[in-house]
């Protein structure tokens, strides 16, 4: 077996499973990271649709050369960016802290000397 | 050739001796971290010791390899606007490995890939899996970066014949693996990170001599690039290389397997276990998205200062893929063919080139031998019975081996289409590894069977489609032009073996009668998201 159990025993981990505090983690993180996935692999779709069968659209100009293409292509880098540092945010707020009073709570802090090498 | 061989003379001397000092700098870093290896997390996992901004540092240089500084502003020298639609999709699969892979996988993983894909299953079925797929994608990726050396060498030093060729293949091939048999991941690591701000540091230089020519305006950088291309308006418009019916849908086939498949390379994966926490594999992941988006900000005004100031004739007189557009830009930025300036600048994008490619084979070197010791070797052939000592002996002598098997193939397979075989690594990663792994960390009834499943079919239909495409024959580029017995018509297998990895997985659980065990996946479940217990 390559991963030793966890300090706790199978029941309690269970028990951590099925506690309140532990599901409402779960349901922080995947309602984050589940709609935002799927919306930015939709947007990223449509552009490259867009580029693919839109010539018209794209090949119009918005400010000298720059057309909407360029603009559009832009807007990925930015929402990458943005979704970056929503979710960095997100998790600060949302998921870091509970995941931290579960894991004090269950007497395993993990790594504490070295979190400040980050 | 032109332009390159007129001015050989003149930068080959300097490029050999900057390309030197590198090789001497990192092989000292190399022996200073492997003095302080001491256990298999030293050798797998740098001692899981770095910080977040190191590892994001780490992680852009193994993930901006030579095809994406040279064959992206290439593609944009050539192409215009559709190299930069090609690289839009690298960077937007860096957040499907941010909100759903690195932190988990931190907490619930060991070494490998394998280690999260195994944790509820059976062991040997799932761990031989998930090897084979590994090996599989890292040696693609090697090949591709191998063969893209021996050309790319060929071409800037001027060195006619196969000869050069041959060397430089066999010289890199045996350099990654004195990195990673001697450094482990922590010399692998630091590598990555000298090369990456290298390549950044080049690329920024690069850029800004460039925007500086058209008084920091892009919309003139545009128009230049544009009249200088022969092609008008039409050149900063989609349709260039993707343009006709087929085109389109294997960009759309290529976009879907860059974005999915980012998230499921293992010599990705791997970096996520060299810091000490999930929060801190999370920011390493936000600074390669900073670091990374930025350099394809770079490459793009790369791409069409090159097309500006160099011309795509001259572009294509050197290499028809416009693999040396970079070098060749800075050759000109320097003062042109003859000048001083241009050999020295010349000298130093070709040394960052190479660097490129020696970081990124010793990553892949590294990512592949771990999981043939820690998957193959000690889980499934000595069943878990392996010491450490032994477990990472074997993994040195994985990698020698798995180093010498890319240099033979590399040298007898020197007509590979590079760019193809980067696709096809993306296309397994994302039909076979991120299919298993996301029903592996968040679908409860997953077994088995399902991993074994979804592993095996993504990652044998990826190949096979791209066996039976105009990749490997019927075609004037093909591997075999004279023989024609391709049926699928797409370069990239994604668009339907995707499908294929994620129903396979779904079905092989349906299927089997196997019944979860529902305290593993309580146990994965609330490591993953806390990291209680995480090593």
């Amino acid at each position: 077996m390559d991963s030793p159990p966890i300090t706790t025993t199978a029941t309690e981990v269970q028990l951590i499973d099925d506690s309140e505090e532990f599901r409402t983690l779960r349901r922080s993180f995947r309602s984050f990271a589940f709609p935002v996935t799927i919306g930015f692999v939709l947007w990223y779709l449509l552009y490259v649709l867009l580029s693919c069968y839109a010539p018209g659209l794209m090949g119009t100009r918005v400010l000298g050369h720059i057309n909407v293409a360029l603009v559009l292509g832009l807007l990925q880098f930015v929402t990458t960016f943005v979704i970056a540092g929503w979710y960095a945010r997100y998790a600060d707020r949302r998921i870091d802290p509970p995941a931290a009073a579960i894991r004090e709570a269950h007497g395993a802090v993990v790594h504490a000397p070295r979190e400040a090498a980050e | 050739m032109t332009l390159l061989a007129s001015s050989a003379t003149d930068h080959r001397g300097l490029t050999m001796a900057l390309f030197g000092l590198f090789v001497a700098a990192t092989l000292v870093i190399t022996v200073w971290a492997g003095r302080q290896n001491r256990s298999a997390a030293d050798f797998y996992a740098g001692g899981r010791g770095f910080t977040g901004f190191q590892n994001g540092l780490a992680i852009s240089g193994d993930y901006m390899s030579a095809a994406s500084f040279l064959g992206i502003a290439g593609t944009i020298a050539l192409a215009g606007y559709d190299g930069f639609l090609y690289s839009i999709g690298f960077l937007v699969a860096w957040l499907v490995a941010l909100l759903l892979i690195a932190e988990p996988l931190r907490n619930s993983g060991r070494f490998t890939m394998a280690d999260v894909l195994a944790f509820r299953m059976r062991q040997r079925p799932v761990r031989t899996a998930a090897g084979v797929s590994t090996i599989v994608v890292s040696i693609f990726y090697l090949l591709a970066q191998m063969v893209g050396a021996g050309t790319l060498v060929a071409l800037l030093l001027g060195a006619e014949g196969n000869a050069a060729k041959r060397w430089t293949i066999v010289g890199v091939g045996a350099l990654m693996i004195v990195y990673v048999v001697i450094g482990g991941m922590k010399g692998t690591t630091w590598v990555q990170i000298v090369k990456a701000v290298l390549l950044i540091a080049g690329a920024a230089l690069m850029t800004v001599l460039v925007l500086a020519k058209y008084h920091f305006n892009p919309s003139e950088l545009l128009g230049a690039a544009a009249s200088a291309s022969g092609k008008g308006e039409a050149f900063l418009q989609p349709g260039q290389k993707y343009g006709t019916g087929t085109a389109k849908l294997d960009f759309i086939s290529l976009g879907i397997a860059l974005v999915l498949g980012t998230a499921g390379l293992p010599h990705i994966l791997v970096r996520f276990y060299t810091v000490p926490t999930a929060k801190a594999a999370r920011k390493s992941v936000l600074w390669a998205i900073g670091i990374i988006g930025v350099f394809y900000l770079m490459t793009l005004a790369l791409g069409f200062g090159a097309a500006a100031l160099v011309g795509s004739k001259e572009i294509k007189a050197a290499n028809a893929a416009g693999n040396t557009a970079a070098p060749q830009l800075a050759e000109a930025l320097g003062g042109g063919s003859g000048s001083t300036g241009g050999a020295i600048l010349l000298a130093v994008i070709s040394a960052v080139a190479f660097a490129t490619i020696l970081a990124v084979v010793a990553g892949l070197t590294l990512a592949s031998s771990a999981s043939f010791a820690h998957d193959l070797y000690a889980n499934v052939i000595r069943r878990g019975k392996a010491s450490e000592r032994e477990e990472v002996r074997s993994a040195k002598w994985a990698a020698v081996g798995i180093g010498a098997v890319s240099i033979v193939l590399s040298l007898f397979a020197d007509k590979l289409n590079t760019a193809a075989l980067v696709a096809l690594a993306f296309a397994v990663a994302a039909s076979a590894n991120l299919p298993t792994l996301l029903y592996s960390l968040f679908w409860r009834r997953f077994t088995t069977v399902g991993a074994v499943s979804s592993v095996y079919a993504g990652l044998v239909s990826s190949v096979l489609l791209v066996v039976f495409s105009p990749v490997v024959s019927g075609a004037k580029t093909s591997l075999f032009p004279d023989s024609d017995f391709h049926w699928f018509p797409l370069e990239n297998p994604g668009l339907v073996s995707i499908p294929i990895g994620f129903l396979a997985g779904w079905l092989g659980t349906l299927l089997s009668r196997e019944q979860p065990d529902p305290a593993k996946y309580a146990e994965l479940e609330v490591r993953s998201l806390t990291g209680l217990g995480a090593h």
